[in-house]
């Protein structure tokens, strides 16, 4: 069982006052992750919402030491912290826990152009956390396509809606051989703080990626972010799930959906809540459309599902 | 001063010797020729444990910067080496090392750009990144990289500004020369232990970098820009107490040779300077007063110091290992050329490129060339 919301620490490292769009999903996942990780932390960001959301210089809405690097580099830069801090420790220039380096990345950042890096740092088995919130787009830039944007998914770049299904991010950093990866979303803050705590106690690189529904770029109502998340997880759009050590685990209720316990409510309902599918579900392709949607849910869930069956 | 020791060595080893016995932090690197030997030299020193540092093998350029950056705001002293199109890749990075006030110190061993693709030396790769917001060195021997680089830290530190010490791939990076070390411990006299004035760290959270508006950002911009100019004396202060504790000496920020009565001068950096002495024996044996001026410094340029040193009414060969894209010529001409106009009318200024890809500038060569340009 995931720890109750009503167990969640009182610690905030969100401060109140900052930049965000109300309902903004990162800034909720943000929050969650802060009280997991406590204020011994050092955050990197690159550039998008989150960093738009803090506050100008000299304000800072994050309680944390803050720095912003370039797009491309969060998992080398956080490389450099980690190691730069782990020797000063051992000439004995630094004293006490040390604090957890992690980056806190949009989907941009993390798929896209700061790939390389991340990938490099996950293969060099650095000690860092490395969060993805995905909104699944450019959301700061006036939301463009990235390549976590889902097939279908209008976005200023894709103006007649996405042709091509998204990466599965989270699944090439398991194959990097991490010692930790999980996915979350906001509906579920219980399951996004345990594991959160988990990877700040295991050693080398931890990979979380939380789903983000931005009501901006996915145009939806600004309450709703908790519920469209909810949503997504519930028809398989998105999946709750872990992985120690390559060992995969599911989380509820996407292991009610994999174990085949449950079945996954129908894409529609999702895509019809949201305004970035509109186009797609007015067209006379309509149908064929969201079939090749749910195609595209449906073959992530029975990779992952075989995936999940090896266990050496 | 303690004993020293001599040995011989190329330039890239030698760099790597300095570079441990400035007893770095962290080395994040990448291999390209001809800088890739410094790299494998400190990757085996932290591996044997003759130097207590990480080696962060990192996946490209963009992310050695990018490493190197981030660990020197945790704290750091941060060192890393690369040459031609690897220092192209990190550029957008160099400027998060000057913008950000990180003294990180890098050699890059200068090699030609691509394309199409050269391995061998001149000096584009680091013109390109002038603007960029770093100091900038050019060695001329083994023994002056080594020196060199131990200075750029104390310099570095001292004004918080990223260092690059510049020295021409396999002339000298891969070239073996009498090398004196100095003791380890006139080398920890010289370069005391980084501590810096700020940091990454969770009892001060505050951001760093982040988004400004104009009347923040203009600030920074304006102090980057005088504290660089204001690194000139740092400069020169590191070049005299350098050599107070080893008694070694290249110049400060300019280094000369038989300039004094010169009427001719040649202007060049790098290991053409070294060469060119020799080209100068040559010219002064043929009956012409001929002298040598060697920025080391290239940035800041060094302009008071070549304006007082250059001889009345001298004709200044300027010898460019580069192009001036949409100038005729190269950077080093323009670049007198500014700092002569209004001051000193009495000089006159000639340009020739050469050296490009590697074409080896021998003394003779160069000899000859000087006195052609006394023709034109
Ligand atoms: C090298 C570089 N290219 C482009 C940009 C412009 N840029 C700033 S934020 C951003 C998009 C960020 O997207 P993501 O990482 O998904 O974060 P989000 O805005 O969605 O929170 C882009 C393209 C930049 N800052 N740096
Ligand atoms: S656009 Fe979306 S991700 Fe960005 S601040 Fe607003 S709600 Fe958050
Ligand atoms: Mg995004």
């Amino acid at each position: 069982m995931a720890t109750s919301i009503k167990k969640l620490p009182d610690i905030e490292q969100v401060l109140s006052g900052n930049g965000a769009c109300g309902g903004c999903p990162a800034t909720m996942g943000l929050r969650i992750v802060g009280k997991a990780l406590g204020s011994n932390a050092i955050m990197l960001l690159t550039p998008s919402c989150s960093v738009a959301s803090m506050g100008m210089t000299p304000r800072l809405g994050y309680n944390w030491p803050c720095i912003n690097i370039t797009f491309a580099s969060a998992g080398s830069s956080a490389s450099g912290i980690t190691h730069a801090l782990e020797v000063m420790q051992e000439k004995g220039r630094l004293h006490g826990e040390l604090p957890t380096v992690f980056a806190w990345v949009g989907d941009g950042g993390t798929y896209d152009i700061g790939f390389q890096a991340l990938s490099g740092a996950a293969e060099r088995n650095d000690n860092i956390i490395f969060f993805c919130y995905n909104n699944e787009a450019y959301s700061n830039t006036g939301v463009q396509r990235s390549g976590a944007t889902p097939r279908g998914s209008f976005t200023t770049t894709t103006p007649t809606g996405k042709r091509q299904p998204k990466k599965n991010m989270a699944l090439l950093m398991l194959e990097h051989n991490i010692p930790y990866v999980a996915t979350a979303t906001v509906a579920y803050p219980g399951d996004l703080y345990d594991k959160v705590v988990k990877a700040k106690n295991i050693p080398g690189m931890k990979y979380i990626e939380i789903q983000a529904p931005c009501y901006l770029g996915w145009q939806f109502d600004m309450p709703e972010t908790v519920q469209m998340s909810r949503m997504a997880v519930r028809s398989g759009a998105w999946l709750l799930w872990e992985a120690e050590n390559g060992k995969i685990s599911f989380n509820n209720p996407s292991s009610l959906i994999i174990s085949g316990k449950k079945d996954a409510a129908p894409v529609d309902e999702y895509l019809m809540k949201q305004g970035r599918f509109n186009r797609l579900l007015k067209g006379p392709d309509a149908e064929s459309r969201i079939a090749e949607i749910q195609g595209d849910i449906d073959r992530e869930i029975a990779f992952i599902r075989e995936r999940a069956k090896i266990t050496i | 001063m303690k004993t020293a020791q001599v040995i011989m060595d190329t330039g890239a080893h030698a760099a790597a010797l300095a570079v441990k016995s400035a007893r770095v932090d962290v080395v994040p690197g990448y291999p390209i020729t001809p800088q890739t030997s410094i790299m494998e030299a400190l990757a085996a020193m932290v591996e044997n444990g003759e130097l207590h540092a990480r080696f962060i093998p990192v996946e490209g350029e963009h992310s050695s910067m990018a490493a190197a950056v981030a660990a020197s705001a945790a704290g750091a002293r941060v060192f890393t080496a690369t040459s031609a199109n690897g220092l192209l890749y990190m550029h957008e990075v160099l400027h998060m090392a000057s913008g950000g006030r990180l003294p990180v110190v890098m050699c890059n061993v200068n090699r030609g750009i691509f394309a199409p693709w050269t391995l061998w030396a001149d000096h584009q790769d680091s013109m390109a990144q002038r603007d960029t917001g770093w100091i900038q060195y050019h060695c001329s021997s083994n023994q002056e990289v080594f020196n060199t680089i131990l200075q750029a830290f104390r310099v570095a530190e001292q004004i918080n500004i990223p260092v690059m010490v510049n020295f021409d791939g396999f002339a000298i990076s891969h070239c073996l020369m009498p090398l004196t070390l100095p003791s380890q411990e006139d080398i920890d006299r010289f370069l005391p232990p980084y501590e810096p004035e700020w940091r990454l760290d969770p009892a001060h959270p505050s951001s760093f970098s982040n988004v400004t508006n104009a009347p923040e950002y203009a600030p920074f911009r304006q102090m980057l820009s005088d504290d660089i100019m204001a690194s000139i004396p740092l400069v020169k202060q590191a070049a005299q107490e350098y050599k107070d504790i080893t008694g070694m000496w290249d110049g400060d920020t300019i280094d000369t040779y038989r300039l004094e009565d010169a009427e001719v001068v040649a202007f060049a950096i790098n290991s053409m300077g070294a060469e060119l002495r020799l080209s100068i024996d040559i010219l002064r044996q043929q009956g012409i007063k001929a002298g040598l001026l060697r920025p080391r410094l290239y940035l800041p340029f060094p302009a008071e110091d070549i304006i007082t040193a250059l001889p009345q009414n001298a004709q200044v060969m300027v010898l460019d290992r580069n192009y001036n894209f949409g100038h005729p010529g190269g950077i080093l001409a323009s670049e007198l050329k500014s700092v002569l106009f209004g001051r000193r009318n009495d000089i006159t200024v000639k340009n020739r490129v050469m050296g490009i890809g590697g074409i080896d500038l021998t003394r003779q060569f160069m000899a000859a060339e000087i006195r052609a340009m006394m023709d034109e």
